[in-house]
């Protein structure tokens, strides 16, 4: 666009808010002036003041080049930031301005031209004002006028989007410059909007879905708007129909309309150019043929009308036919419109023909959030912000909407199968059920895990490798994988005599982190399970792609807990049975749960460590502890003074034999499910929501209720006393309950803070969890001997600064799986968070703790 | 950590000799320090008739623990001793018998200065051990001792008795009585067997061990039928050690987390492989791997993955044919591919040859860009180790994602199973196989594999094929069908 004026009156100058200015004028013909009468002082960069900067003399004229390596950078800088820049330079020859319009396609904004055409004198008798410039030759303002002029007609053609020629310094004088927004920034408006996935000619399934959102005859009664993604038609019945209702709908301002590939190239054939009749565009115009003259006039303006994207609801969200990475959002350039309707491709086609196109969702991090379609996926789900609604209508799928800022998915199922897909929309491969199989670059090397709780967690590459053995060797199949339990740090050491670990200082430690109440949670003797039931083999494929199981139950480490599938499934089935008989699918409205637990006996996982090495000092201990104390008594009874000795080895022998007690209480003999218990402690997540903020009275009212509504004896129930960290009273009682509840050979308690996910003052996550373990389990820890008094003071020199770190790290990382895993993010997505846990639990950290 | 020696007298040969002899008067009760603990020797009898010495050791199971702190799990050099839940406060080990060799040094020699004749000449010994760890049970035990003299009593201590079916632990209850040994020959037999028994010393092997070998054991040892296991066990840890220096301690954590033993995760390799200079493969490891170097040269590879290549031997082979201009090996074990490097010498290898070969960690679990646009692909022994339900997922990443024009696949054909006469009927090959195919079995999944990815496929015995039940290792070719295969399939 070129506007001339007549050379009289004001003229008001459009200049896009975002864009690079550059103002075109002799030496003396008022651009400087121009730029501080129309600009904020910092949007401008002027070559003299970099020639000032580089050389200290603004007039150096040897030291140009240097001066605008700086002028370039400077701009490039303040583009690449989404700032407006002005331009003050002569820039009277082409290679000047090249540079220049190079350096606003690099950042994707407009270059917009202001040409100062003033006359010969009046520019000689300015610079002649000036002390400065009182000796410029005149051939040189001569000079720069003709090539100004040798220029002016080019500038279009060059690549500046606007061109302002402003004739005479009357003209100058007078001219204003009026900020124009750009076309894509729509930030002004806040809808509410209904974001619609590619219809593809589906006109009834487009009626039914506006219906289902509330719209009648395209238009909300609650003033709602409709944004279109693109790729309305082709493939489908009606793309005629599909058209004429959302023309309609924009025209009244109903809905917005951002262009698809398929429109882009409809377009291109109604403007007579010439392509290929491929993937659904005969359909397209074989339907249209119907249409009149005047339809396919207005289909054409309707088209090229649309604009490549739009920022709406205050930068909080981005509309895009095929997405677009935050670099360019709100920016506009030839390859942005090409990105926004292609999507980023690599160059390389499928197995089916397809182009590979590169996953930019994956990297992608802006604080918009970017709604798009193009790429049909068999379920629409969030990634890192993004979410793709192209469900395949016209193949089968279903049509589906997002209600923004609700973030609410509303579909309708096409209804029938009205083009063949060149590819299947899932993949057959494990994972493929919600995006990709898993890679190995998701869990590779060194990694930086977000997580919304706690921020980048580091994952260093050898911790990373040896999960990888652990979980590509033994672990349980990643699709029933979604969650591994973070470690626990045990309470600060205990300075109680005869005590290595005390209540008292776990809750000293809620405290002083502003925990009022916790709940003390018995401490099983058994190990840890995770557990993931699913309602029936139905929901186990829809929701996690497998075929057979109905669940899984594993270790920490990720591992199945029982070698023998059938008893696997028996367990599922009686947690199934319970949690239908409490009402939980129903109450919860889930069809699967995820629940973490401490499945009993410890002997049943442990065996092989039980007797290899806690059964074996027992033995060994047993054996020669008699002939040992026989000994000493014979030699005192000789007279020889073996007094203390003695009295030490009975002491400990008795040690001895109390370690042994401590291990046999965990071990009992199981047949089948016979004898084997499991406590659920936590309901971790269900369909859509994860219950790990849910303040624990009531995760153990829903778990009380499966224990209750358990009619085989599997399930077992958590004893627990809530206690008033600032109460001496209440904090006496926890004590109490502790001791006697480990006087009687338990293991001990977990204190955790009543409102499950809190956090301290500062804002820092707190412990979830602080393990208290009783005097007598502590023995198969620290080891028979433990509690005599030479080796408690040595043993209370334990460090738990690490423990504690790598607790609430495991811990972020757990809820960020659980999050993901609620928020229906692909298998990957979940994996990367799980995978984390594991590797963190290979870090060198005292395994006693 | 404690035993008696016993010894029976007379009036004119009085058993309180046994006090000159030890060099430790038995009315008193005596303590020394060690680097360990603190030993005892006391009496709990002293008569004419009869004298029996007592040898203490209170082990500091805390010091033990805690002496190579920093390094790894808490720095002890043997793993049983990294937890302070260990057996060495109560059973007979070598630190019994480093214990025993101090405090009883002179005797052990032969030195007494008050009673040098008698120190020479035989007397009845009786040497109680209530808990000696013995790897290799009673049996060992009697075979270790009876040859030098000694009638043996040796029963085994049973784990737990609550826990009956349990079984027993790897301690006995020893008893030794001889009469014609000396007490010197008694202790430096006990000095030399207690470690050998146990087979998990405290501390490092060190060169000056081979010469307190020969000091102890020098003028029985080599009539000794067990000679060459005695010497083994009490000088071979120097492998054992240099595994545990090279185990991967972060897989010994996540089995610390998981209440596992270390062995059941770190054993990607196996532990009792050989030194090097040793090494004598399976002639059926060395059919497999010429029946694959067939395959590949028939398929024209240059270019070849060895997916779960393990300690390298597949590549090696390679290495020799320069048709095979590039080689990958690729493993999910850490330690099996550092074996590797160490086993083809890539460190030494001249710069063009180590250019033609890579190593480096993946797993088939996952899909992986790297694998792409190799020629071909060997899966030797791999899919056996993999959990069936997860079998889909390494079928998508091979056949899926990388996408060779070749896959080579050999797995043991469970049917030849029973002509293994040392195999148990039912058991499988290696514990770490997950399952083991019949012929039929590997054909249906390799054929609706190749269906799935359009490959075509072709299977060849490997070893001898047994009439009835086949060869021992099965292998199937898969060759990527070409486009036109494709279309004339669907035409």
């Amino acid at each position: 666009m070129t506007t001339t004026g007549t050379g009289v009156g004001a003229r008001a100058l459009p200049v896009t808010d975002l864009s690079l200015v550059v103002l075109i004028g002799a030496s003396g013909s008022g651009k400087s002036t121009f730029a501080r009468r129309h600009f904020k002082p910092t949007e401008v960069i002027s070559s003299d003041f970099c020639r000032g900067l580089v050389a200290d003399d603004e007039n150096d004229q040897s030291a140009s080049r240097d001066a605008f390596d700086v002028l370039h950078y400077i701009a490039g800088k303040r583009l690449a930031a989404g700032r407006r820049t002005v331009v003050d330079a002569t820039s009277v020859q082409p290679e000047a301005r090249r540079q220049l319009i190079e350096l606003a396609r690099k950042h994707d904004v407009l270059p917009i031209a202001i040409v100062l055409d003033v006359p010969e004198e009046v520019c000689a008798e300015r610079n002649a004002a000036r002390t400065d410039r009182a000796d410029m030759p005149r051939r040189v303002i001569q000079r720069h006028i003709r090539e100004l002029r040798r220029s002016l007609r080019h500038l279009e053609r060059e690549g500046f989007r606007k061109v302002h020629v402003l004739r005479g310094a009357e003209e100058v004088e007078h001219a204003t410059v009026v900020t124009e927004k750009r076309f894509n920034d729509l930030t002004h408006l806040t809808g509410p909007f209904d974001i619609i996935g590619d219809v593809h000619g589906c006109a009834s399934e487009l009626e039914a879905l506006l219906g289902k959102l509330g719209y009648a005859d395209g238009v909300h009664p609650e003033g709602r708007t409709a944004v279109f993604v693109g790729d309305l038609v082709d493939r489908g019945p009606d793309s005629p129909g599909v058209l004429r209702r959302v023309m309609a709908m924009v025209k009244s301002g109903n809905a917005l309309c951002v262009p698809g590939n398929h429109e882009n190239k409809y377009g291109r054939h109604l403007r007579g150019r010439k392509v290929q009749h491929t993937h659904g565009l005969a359909e397209t115009i074989e339907q249209m043929e119907g249409e009149s003259e005047e339809f396919r006039a207005e289909v054409r303006e309707f088209i090229d009308s649309l604009v490549s994207h739009y920022v709406l609801d205050g930068g909080r969200l981005v509309v895009c036919h095929a997405g677009l990475p935050e670099r360019y959002h709100g920016r506009t350039s030839g390859r942005i419109r090409s990105h926004a309707l292609y999507g980023d491709t690599t160059g390389e086609t499928d197995e089916f023909g397809l182009p590979v196109r590169y996953p930019w969702a994956e990297d992608y991090r802006g604080r918009a959030a970017v709604v798009y379609g193009h790429t049909p996926v068999p379920e629409a789900t969030w990634l890192n912000n993004t979410i793709c609604l192209d469900t395949g209508a016209v193949f089968g799928g279903k049509l589906t909407a997002l209600r923004w800022p609700e973030r609410e998915l509303v579909d309708v199922p096409a209804e029938r199968v009205w083009y063949e897909p060149a590819k299947p929309l899932r993949t057959e491969a494990p994972g493929g059920h919600d995006g990709r199989p898993l890679d190995l670059a998701d869990v590779h090397g060194r990694r930086v895990v977000e997580t919304r709780h706690a921020g980048r967690i580091t994952v260093r590459e050898e911790n990373a490798a040896a999960a990888l053995e652990v979980m590509s060797r033994f672990a349980t199949d990643p699709r029933l994988l979604p969650y591994l339990p973070p470690t626990m740090a045990p309470t600060a050491t205990s300075g109680v005599d005869g005590y290595l670990e005390h209540p008292k200082e776990a809750f000293a430690q809620y405290a002083a982190d502003g925990v009022a109440r916790v709940v003390c949670e018995e401490k099983h003797m058994g190990s840890r399970a995770v557990a993931l039931v699913c309602r029936d083999t139905g929901a186990a494929r829809a929701r996690f792609g497998v075929d057979g199981p109905t669940g899984s139950l594993y270790t920490r480490t990720g591992r199945p807990f029982l070698d023998d599938e059938s008893v696997t499934e028996e367990i599922l089935g009686r947690l199934r049975t319970a949690i239908g008989e409490a009402g939980l699918w129903d109450e919860l409205s889930t069809d699967w749960m995820l629940l973490d637990a401490e499945l009993m006996p410890w002997s049943l996982k442990a065996g092989g460590l039980l007797r290899s090495q806690y059964a074996a000092v027992g033995a060994a201990s047993g054996a020669v502890f008699p002939g040992a104390l026989a000994a000493l008594e014979g030699a005192a009874a000789r007279g020889v003074d073996v007094t203390e000795l003695l009295a030490r080895q009975r002491g400990r022998a008795a040690d001895a034999a109390a370690f042994t007690d401590a291990y046999r209480r965990y071990c009992w003999t199981t047949e089948g499910l016979d004898g084997v218990r499991l406590a659920p402690f936590q309901i971790l997540a269900v369909q859509g929501r994860s219950l790990a903020a849910l303040p624990h009275d009531e995760q153990l009212a829903l778990i009380d209720r499966l224990v209750e509504h358990d009619a085989g004896g599997l399930l077992q129930t958590t004893r627990r006393l809530y206690v008033d960290t600032g109460d001496p009273e209440s904090v006496r009682a926890g004590i109490d309950w502790w001791l006697e509840m480990t006087g009687r050979g338990g293991e001990g308690m977990v204190v955790k803070p009543a409102g499950a996910l809190v956090r301290d003052a500062k804002g820092r996550l707190v412990q979830p969890g602080i393990k208290c373990r009783g005097r007598e389990y502590l023995r198969i820890i620290y080891g028979p001997e433990y509690t005599r008094p030479d080796n408690l003071a040595r043993l209370r020199q334990r460090f738990l600064n690490h423990k504690r770190s790598l607790a609430i790290r495991e811990y972020a990382l757990g809820l960020e799986a659980l999050d993901r895993l609620a928020d229906g993010e692909p298998l990957w997505r979940v994996h990367e968070a799980v995978f984390g846990v594991l590797a963190l639990e290979s870090e060198p950290v005292d395994p006693r703790l | 950590m404690f035993l008696t020696i016993t010894t029976t007298g007379t009036p004119e040969r009085p058993a309180t000799d046994l006090g000159f002899l030890l060099h430790k008067h038995p009315d008193r009760a005596q303590a020394f320090s060690t680097s360990f603990g603190t030993a005892h020797v006391l009496y709990p009898e002293a008569e004419e008739q009869r004298c029996t010495a007592a040898l203490l050791l209170e082990v500091d199971a805390v010091a033990l623990v805690r002496r190579g702190k920093g390094k790894g799990r808490g720095g002890a050099p043997d793993a049983a001793l990294a937890s302070y839940v260990n057996d060495r406060p109560y059973a007979a080990s070598s630190l019994l018998a480093v214990a025993l060799g101090n405090v009883f040094s002179s005797a052990m020699r032969g030195v007494c200065k008050a009673r040098p004749e008698r120190a020479a000449e035989p007397l009845p010994l009786r040497v109680e051990v209530p808990a000696l760890p013995a790897r290799g049970g009673p049996d060992l035990v009697r075979r270790l001792f009876e040859p030098l003299g000694w009638t043996v009593t040796a029963g085994a201590v049973p784990l737990d008795t609550e826990f009956p079916e349990w079984g027993e632990s790897r301690y006995v209850r020893l008893i030794l009585e001889a009469d014609t040994l000396t007490l010197s020959d008694a202790l430096r037999h006990l000095y030399v067997l207690l470690p050998v028994l146990d087979d998990a010393k405290h501390y490092w092997v060190s060169a000056d061990e081979v010469e307190k070998l020969m000091r102890a054991g020098g003028a029985w040892l080599h009539h000794h039928p067990e000679a060459k296991l005695i010497t083994n066990r009490y000088l071979s840890r120097r492998w054992s050690l240099t595994r545990q220096a090279m185990e991967r301690l972060e897989l010994v954590r996540l089995a610390e987390s998981d209440d596992s033993e270390v062995e059941e995760i770190d054993n990607a390799v196996a532990a009792e492989t050989a030194p090097e200079t040793e090494e004598r493969p399976a002639p059926l490891a060395v059919q497999r791997r010429e029946a694959i170097l067939a395959a590949l040269r028939e398929s024209a590879a240059a270019r070849v993955l060895d997916l779960g290549c393990g300690e390298g031997h597949l590549v090696r082979e390679m290495l020799k044919e320069p048709r095979f201009t590039e080689i990958a090996g690729v493993d999910v074990s850490v330690r099996a591919l550092t074996i590797a490097a160490r086993r083809l010498r890539l460190d030494r290898m001249a710069e063009r040859q180590a250019a033609r070969v890579s190593l480096f960690q993946g797993s088939l679990a996952y899909t992986d860009n790297r694998l792409k646009g190799y020629d071909a692909a060997v899966l030797s022994e791999v899919i056996e180790h993999i959990d069936l339900p997860r079998l889909p997922a390494l079928e998508y990443a091979v056949f899926g994602a990388a996408r060779p024009r070749t896959v080579v696949v050999t797995t043991p054909n469970v049917e030849y199973n029973v002509r293994w006469e040392s195999l148990p009927a039912g058991h499988v090959r290696h514990r770490d196989h997950r399952f083991e195919w019949t012929r039929e079995e590997f054909r249906t999944w390799a054929e609706a594999a190749a269906g799935r990815h359009g490959y075509g496929v072709e299977f060849r015995p490997v070893g001898p094929d047994d009439p009835q039940v086949g060869p021992p290792t099965q292998m199937a070719v898969f060759t990527l069908k070409t486009a036109g295969e494709k279309e004339a399939k669907a035409a």
